[in-house]
């Protein structure tokens, strides 16, 4: 029974990692006021950019660094279009996810001719589970030893890059000036802007900010979780990461509590498949897959808290010019 | 707002073509990246879609979904509100068609088993908006948040019922039986066989489609409820001012998006595949976005954008065959790059047409 509880906690990290990385991408573009529902986009064009140069060079951390690069790209694209532009900022990112989907699998076959997939990535392309110190010798230790050695230790470094991540976020958005003048911006830009500060550059930070998170979620897919891309391998995990968004109501801890939930609904409908429920029967699938949108519709309906986006999300910043 | 300084035809007509035509440029720009000839790619795509009589009609047959996909998006959008949740309330809108088809196909012909289908697949399109709408009314949840989860929760609902209470009983595959004749659409080819449309699936249902470009018309332009919803779109604050009511604003604007989203089935479900399957709507949904954004919300440009979509989608099957390799992921590239330039930068060449018009306005413009 704990054997088993380790298992599924142990496969709930590794399924919370992209959405958490995707998430905190998430939370620095809506704080600052623009909505981003190209996450999904940008984290398959980073999987394939990692997957693709991770290939060719042997190397995870220049696979990374492409994966950014490319979602970092995207989202100055979305800047260009919903900051500088002031385009709609949904309709850009509907635009974002269909450029993805369409160039990953496109250029992948020109590029690998495997159906879009990149090869399998050879030794050093990807990025391996790190062993804790002492991990095998405390394996046998009753509770401690399969969470030390289970739990604990064991999952790639990007993994750990993901939970790292959260109290950096919550530091640099609630101690930092930067973040307090991204959260103003994201609730009241003209008063950041009264106070002279450029309301434009401070989204495009946020912007970059959010690329670069979403390329680690996008590598985390295709260069850690995964030996290679596979065409539209982010499966809708983007929504899932906006969905916990709103979930977590744009605060960085709750978000990782968010994406530890979805990622533990999928551990736990993946274990739960063809099994019988002593009393009810078997679980359909497809109820564990659907559960994350329904919990954050029945959350949006008000019935579990209120989750109020950042006031300015949303809207395009227009200075006022004489 | 710019709009009504520029001449009428700038606006409706040059602005939008220049969108396009930027989108087509960056386009050809990706056949020339992949190694290929864009100049004859377009010859491939052309002659692919329009140059013989079953191209035609598979143009005409993806037409079909794009306008019913394309008008749900442009109804709500009118209303200012944002239906990306077409994909899921087609594919619900599925289920609609089937009763209908299952129930009757065997006892009616055609003709009375369409109706029926109809209002199947529009009440249950209708439904599925229904909670994300009420929710936005009442509750300020924002409806582009709450589509985006029903899509995902339609695609759990329709795999979980199609692997257990609609399957055909002892078979392995996913879908329902196969209607009978008095489930199925005629095919154009049939009943105007001197057009030579071949083997291609166009079918009755495109004229269902015409007739609601033609109601949507009346309705956005020529009724009362028409009018409370482009001034709820244009200026929600002052509606309610001026006592239109939000919630039932809202509410009927989505329950008719939805509906006119949940009619493609009928197309794809009666008129073509004669069964209900898994993954049927096959992205139509979300390309409604596109065609919407392309014609401008208007029941003609959406028929316009919908055969140029159509055209896309055919040629683009047939340039797969004679380039391997532009694959049809280009299709969705091309979609992608329209809804960037006629949706998110459409202000991007505005100044700078608005300047080659009317210098002196180009300041004003500016801050619009």
């Amino acid at each position: 029974m704990f054997e088993t509880l380790i298992l599924i906690l142990d496969s709930t990290v590794r399924l919370s990692t992209p959405l958490l990385l995707a998430c905190l991408a998430g939370l620095y573009s809506e704080r600052s006021g623009v909505v981003d529902i190209g996450l999904e986009g940008k984290m398959l064009g980073a999987a394939f950019g990692a997957g693709a140069v991770a290939y060719v060079t042997a190397n995870a951390w220049l696979g990374l660094l492409a994966g950014i690069g490319v979602s970092v790209a995207l989202g100055l694209l979305h800047g260009f279009a919903s900051i500088s532009n002031r385009g709609n900022q949904i309709v850009s990112g509907v635009a974002i996810n269909f450029l993805a989907a369409g160039l990953t699998a496109l250029l992948g076959q020109t590029w690998f001719r495997q159906g879009g997939r990149t090869p399998a990535l050879p030794e050093g392309g990807r990025f391996r589970d790190i062993v804790w110190p002492y991990a095998e010798q405390l394996r046998d230790v009753p509770v401690i030893g399969p969470l030390y050695s289970e739990l604990l230790s064991g999952h790639n470094i990007l993994v750990y890059a993901g939970f790292i991540a959260v109290p950096l976020t919550w530091w640099v958005l609630f101690r930092t000036r930067f973040g307090l003048r991204l959260r103003a911006v994201g609730e009241n830009p003209a008063a950041v802007d009264t106070a002279g500060i450029s309301v434009a550059w401070l989204r495009y930070r946020a912007v970059i900010a959010c690329g670069i998170l979403c390329g680690f979620a996008g590598a985390y897919l295709s260069i850690a979780q995964g030996a290679g891309f596979g065409v539209n391998m982010t499966a809708g995990k983007g929504f899932i990461a906006l969905a916990a968004l709103i979930f977590a109501k744009w605060r960085p801890a709750s978000a990782m509590f968010a994406c530890l939930l979805f990622g533990f609904l999928d551990a736990v409908a993946i274990r739960m498949q063809g099994q019988e429920v002593p009393g009810i029967g078997e679980i359909p699938v497809q109820f564990f897959q659907a559960l994350p949108y329904i919990l954050t519709v029945i959350l949006l309906a008000g019935f579990i808290g209120k989750a109020v986006p950042p006031k300015a999300a949303g809207i395009p910043y227009l200075k006022e010019r004489s | 707002m710019s709009a009504g300084q520029l001449p009428r035809w700038v606006d409706y007509g040059l602005i939008p073509f220049v969108n396009l035509a930027a989108a087509f440029l960056v386009s050809g720009l990706v056949v020339v990246l992949i190694g290929e000839n864009p100049l004859e790619a377009v010859r491939i795509l052309i002659w692919g879609s329009l140059g013989y009589g079953e191209g035609i009609g598979f143009t005409l047959f993806y037409a079909t979904n794009f306008i019913f996909t394309g008008l749900a998006v442009a109804v709500a959008f009118h209303a200012g509100l944002f239906n990306i949740g077409g994909e899921g309330q087609a594919y619900i809108g599925g289920l609609g068609v089937t009763f209908a088809c299952l129930a009757l196909d065997h006892i009616v012909p055609w003709y009375v088993t369409l109706p029926f289908a109809i209002i199947g697949s529009a009440l249950m399109g209708a439904a599925w908006a229904f909670i994300p709408a009420w929710l936005q009314a009442t509750r300020g949840s924002h409806v582009v948040i709450t589509t985006i989860m029903f899509n995902f929760i339609a695609s759990s609902l329709m795999v979980y019922l199609l692997n257990s209470a609609l399957k055909k009983p002892g078979s392995m595959q996913p879908e329902t039986r196969t209607f009978e004749a008095g489930g199925r659409l005629p095919f154009l080819n049939d009943v105007f066989p001197s057009f030579g449309f071949g083997y291609a699936p166009v079918n009755l249902s495109l004229f269902v489609a015409l007739a609601a470009c033609v109601l949507i018309w009346l309705l956005i332009w020529r009724t009362k409820l028409g009018f409370e919803i482009r001034s709820f779109g244009a200026n929600a604050t002052a509606a309610v001012y001026a006592g239109i009511s939000p919630v039932r604003t809202i509410v009927i604007t989505m329950l008719i998006s939805g509906g006119l989203a949940g009619m493609m089935a009928i197309n794809e479900i009666m008129g073509s595949q004669h069964r209900l399957l898994i993954d049927f709507v096959a992205g139509y949904g979300f390309v409604g976005i596109a065609v919407a954004l392309m014609g401008r919300a208007h029941p003609v440009g959406i028929v316009l954008a919908a055969i140029l979509f159509g055209m896309l989608y055919q040629g683009g099957a047939e340039l797969s065959f004679e380039m391997p390799n532009i694959t049809r992921d280009m299709i969705i590239v091309i979609q992608g790059l329209v809804i960037l330039f006629a949706g998110a930068l459409e202000h991007m060449f505005r100044p700078a047409i608005t300047a080659l018009f009317m210098p002196s306005q180009a300041h004003a413009a500016e801050e619009a």
